[in-house]
């Protein structure tokens, strides 16, 4: 078998002396879809941080690709990120004055291999915005035109060019109401299976779980509670 | 390095009117820098190339600073006059190799009027020991015959065989004019960039024979000599303004400064005008030290008002430096977005102040030099402007490391998740 895209041991982070994370073992195999739910606090996004090699972890073993990111430079990191991650937020995912179709150019700009992995960079875009359903008419204009359910189409069609190897989703429907919460993680999900992308999806509301095949709660990783956290502080 | 480019244009674009303003504010305060700047510049060099070929000027005693600006500059007030005695014997000194006897007080138009000789023609020089050239026309050779400044022909549109009425005293109107006696316009000068340009030439008898019937000041009433009749009186001067002198040695000048300050006959002296126009640097350099100081200090002030700006968006784009950063953006390459938005924003405020005063010298040029004699050229920025450009700009640039290394440490704390 193939090593894992995420491979993580004993995994610890703390915010200054205050503990937040510590995972003895987590692990993403290459093309899985994965639901991580927690309450809010319990450190999804500062995993998801550790993961993307913005943190670095104090502790443990953490390896993306294989590629060890407690030895890896920052600078290092933040071009294996542009190389292999795609992010969608929950909110502000987009530059608000630039066109739709320029912000999802953006992880071109910054990577030479998702730039050469999306083919012809402007053709890649417009494929994906049409796939995810959205308005040609929208693509030139400033992505602050756009409704919430637009934006957030276009935030994953950004996290999808140049096929990386990893999607990262932080609460990417909270902001959404029910009906496209479900058919947006439908489009994700179908865009991520078709270019071969893993999928990490956060959310602080378990019930998402229902769509994927795998699906992990925080505090059955995380040995701190988000309370213990608290304490110690 | 591309992308950070036009990333940073988009941004600055999207924040346009603040910024305009706050570019704008950069340039005026880098426009009165350097026009303070040019202004010094051009007045020393319109200075000093106004009286290039004199050894000396001689005039009645007194202030040595004002009779070189009144006879040379036509600034200031009129001296004392001089005797013609004087004047003859002065030509006589052995040493003297030419004298250009000045007499000023009249006007045309607001350009003032110099009687003198031909040795004016001969002798005077502008600039580096350039002699005076005639654009058209000839001298004066008869009483009422007029020979123009080049400013004055361009300015009022006269050509030779024009006929132009003279008033008494200086200023621009409600003057008493010499109307009876017009005098024709004989010969045009070469411009020179100099006083000599804004001046109204005529001979020293013309200006005995418009003030033969005058007295005081004012015609006498009932009194009027047609100007047929000049030619019957004594048109010699009994008394000039000043006298520039030439020497046929230079080595003879302090003697002969001293033979003149010693006469006895009248109060008179003679000056250098190089040491003259050092007394009046000296005297203005202090001026000048205060106006470079208060322009130095609006650049100060128009560059505290970008930073300010630039400042003040940074907490707004917290959450776009972060999807920078989520896209694969180093925090170097925001430190360098922010570093290269400010150093365009700088240069645009520092070569639009540089635009600014060109175009204020374009249109305001032509009044200062037909006021005040100032030359000032829509030129290239001289070496010193461009000093003080550079200055500006590195200034400029050492300030926008303020923001940008703000936004460097915010990027660096808040990662993916901008705590706002
Ligand atoms: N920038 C930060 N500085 C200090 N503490 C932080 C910071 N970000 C998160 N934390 C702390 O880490 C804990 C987990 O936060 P977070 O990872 O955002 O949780 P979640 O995404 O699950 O809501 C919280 O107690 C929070 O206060
Ligand atoms: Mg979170």
């Amino acid at each position: 078998m193939a090593a894992p895209l995420i491979f993580a041991r004993a995994l610890r982070y703390d915010w200054d002396a205050t503990p937040c994370l510590d995972l003895p073992a987590f692990e993403l195999a290459a093309g899985e879809q994965v639901f991580l739910h927690g309450p809010s606090g319990s450190g999804k996004s500062t995993l998801l941080n550790l993961l993307a090699g913005v943190l670095v972890p104090q502790g443990g073993e953490l390896r993306v690709l294989d590629a060890d990111f407690r030895k890896l430079r920052g600078a290092v990191r933040d071009r294996f990120r542009a190389d292999h991650i795609g992010l969608i937020f929950q909110q502000f995912n987009l530059i608000p004055y630039l066109p739709v179709r320029d912000n999802v150019l953006l992880p071109c700009r910054f990577s030479r291999r998702r730039a050469t992995r999306a083919g012809r960079p402007e053709e890649a875009a417009a494929q994906l915005l049409a796939q995810l359903d959205l308005d040609p008419a929208l693509w030139a204009r400033p992505a602050a035109a756009l409704s919430v359910g637009q934006q957030q189409r276009v935030a994953a069609a950004r996290a999808l060019i140049g096929r990386p190897e990893l999607v990262i989703a932080d609460e990417p429907t909270s902001a959404l109401d029910a009906a496209r919460q479900a058919a947006f993680l439908d489009l994700l999900r179908r865009e991520c299976a078709a270019s071969g992308a893993a999928l990490l999806f956060v959310s602080h509301d378990p019930r998402l779980a229902a769509h994927f095949d795998r699906a992990l709660a925080m505090h059955a990783l995380n040995r701190i509670r988000p309370d213990q956290g608290r304490q110690a502080a | 390095m591309t992308p950070l480019v036009r990333l940073a244009a988009h941004s600055a674009w999207n924040r346009r009117a603040s910024l305009v303003l706050a570019v704008g504010a950069m340039a005026l305060s880098v426009m009165l820098l350097l026009a303070v700047e040019r202004l010094r510049e051009e007045a020393r060099n319109g200075f000093e190339q106004s009286v290039s070929g004199a050894d000396l000027i001689v005039g009645a005693r007194g202030s040595p600073l004002q009779l070189l600006l009144y006879s040379v500059f036509r600034l200031g007030d009129a001296s004392q006059d001089m005797s013609w005695a004087s004047v003859e014997k002065l030509s006589g000194h052995p040493a003297v190799a030419w004298v250009i006897p000045l007499s000023l007080g009249d006007s045309h138009r607001g350009y003032p009027v110099l009687a003198t000789t031909q040795a004016y023609f001969a002798h005077f020089r502008t600039g580096e020991q350039r002699p005076l050239v005639f654009r058209q026309g000839r001298p004066f050779r008869v009483v009422f015959e007029t020979v123009l400044g080049a400013e004055v022909a361009d300015a009022l549109r006269y050509r030779p065989g024009d006929r132009i009425a003279l008033a008494h005293g200086s200023g621009e109107s409600g003057l008493a004019e010499h109307t009876d006696k017009p005098f024709t316009v004989v010969g045009i000068l070469a411009r020179t960039g100099t006083p000599v340009d804004r001046t109204v030439h005529i001979s020293l008898a013309a200006m005995e024979a418009i003030h033969l019937d005058w007295q005081g000041g004012a015609p006498v009433p009932g009194f009027a000599i047609p100007a047929e009749w000049v030619q019957k009186f004594d048109l010699r001067p009994k008394t000039v303004t000043a006298a520039i002198v030439g020497l046929k040695s230079r080595a003879a000048v302090f003697g002969v400064q001293h033979w003149v300050n010693q006469n006895r006959d009248e109060a008179l002296m003679a000056v250098l005008p190089g040491v003259a126009l050092a007394q009046l640097w000296e005297m203005l350099a202090q001026v000048e030290r205060v106006l470079f100081v208060v322009s130095a200090l609006v650049v100060a002030v128009g560059l505290a008002g970008l930073v300010a700006v630039v400042l003040a968006s940074l907490d707004q784009r917290r959450r776009e430096l972060a999807i920078l950063r989520a896209v694969g953006a180093r925090p170097r390459d925001i430190l360098a977005l922010l570093m290269l938005e400010g150093a365009g924003l700088v240069l645009a405020g520092a070569l639009s102040g540089l635009a600014l005063l060109t175009a204020l010298v374009m249109l305001a040029g032509p009044l200062l030099e037909a006021r005040y004699g100032l030359a000032l050229a829509a030129t290239l920025p001289g070496e010193r402007e461009l000093f003080l450009l550079g200055g500006a700009i590195i200034a400029g640039f050492a300030a926008s490391l303020i923001p940008a290394w703000r936004a460097y440490r915010a990027s660096l704390a808040d990662g993916l998740t901008p705590k706002i």
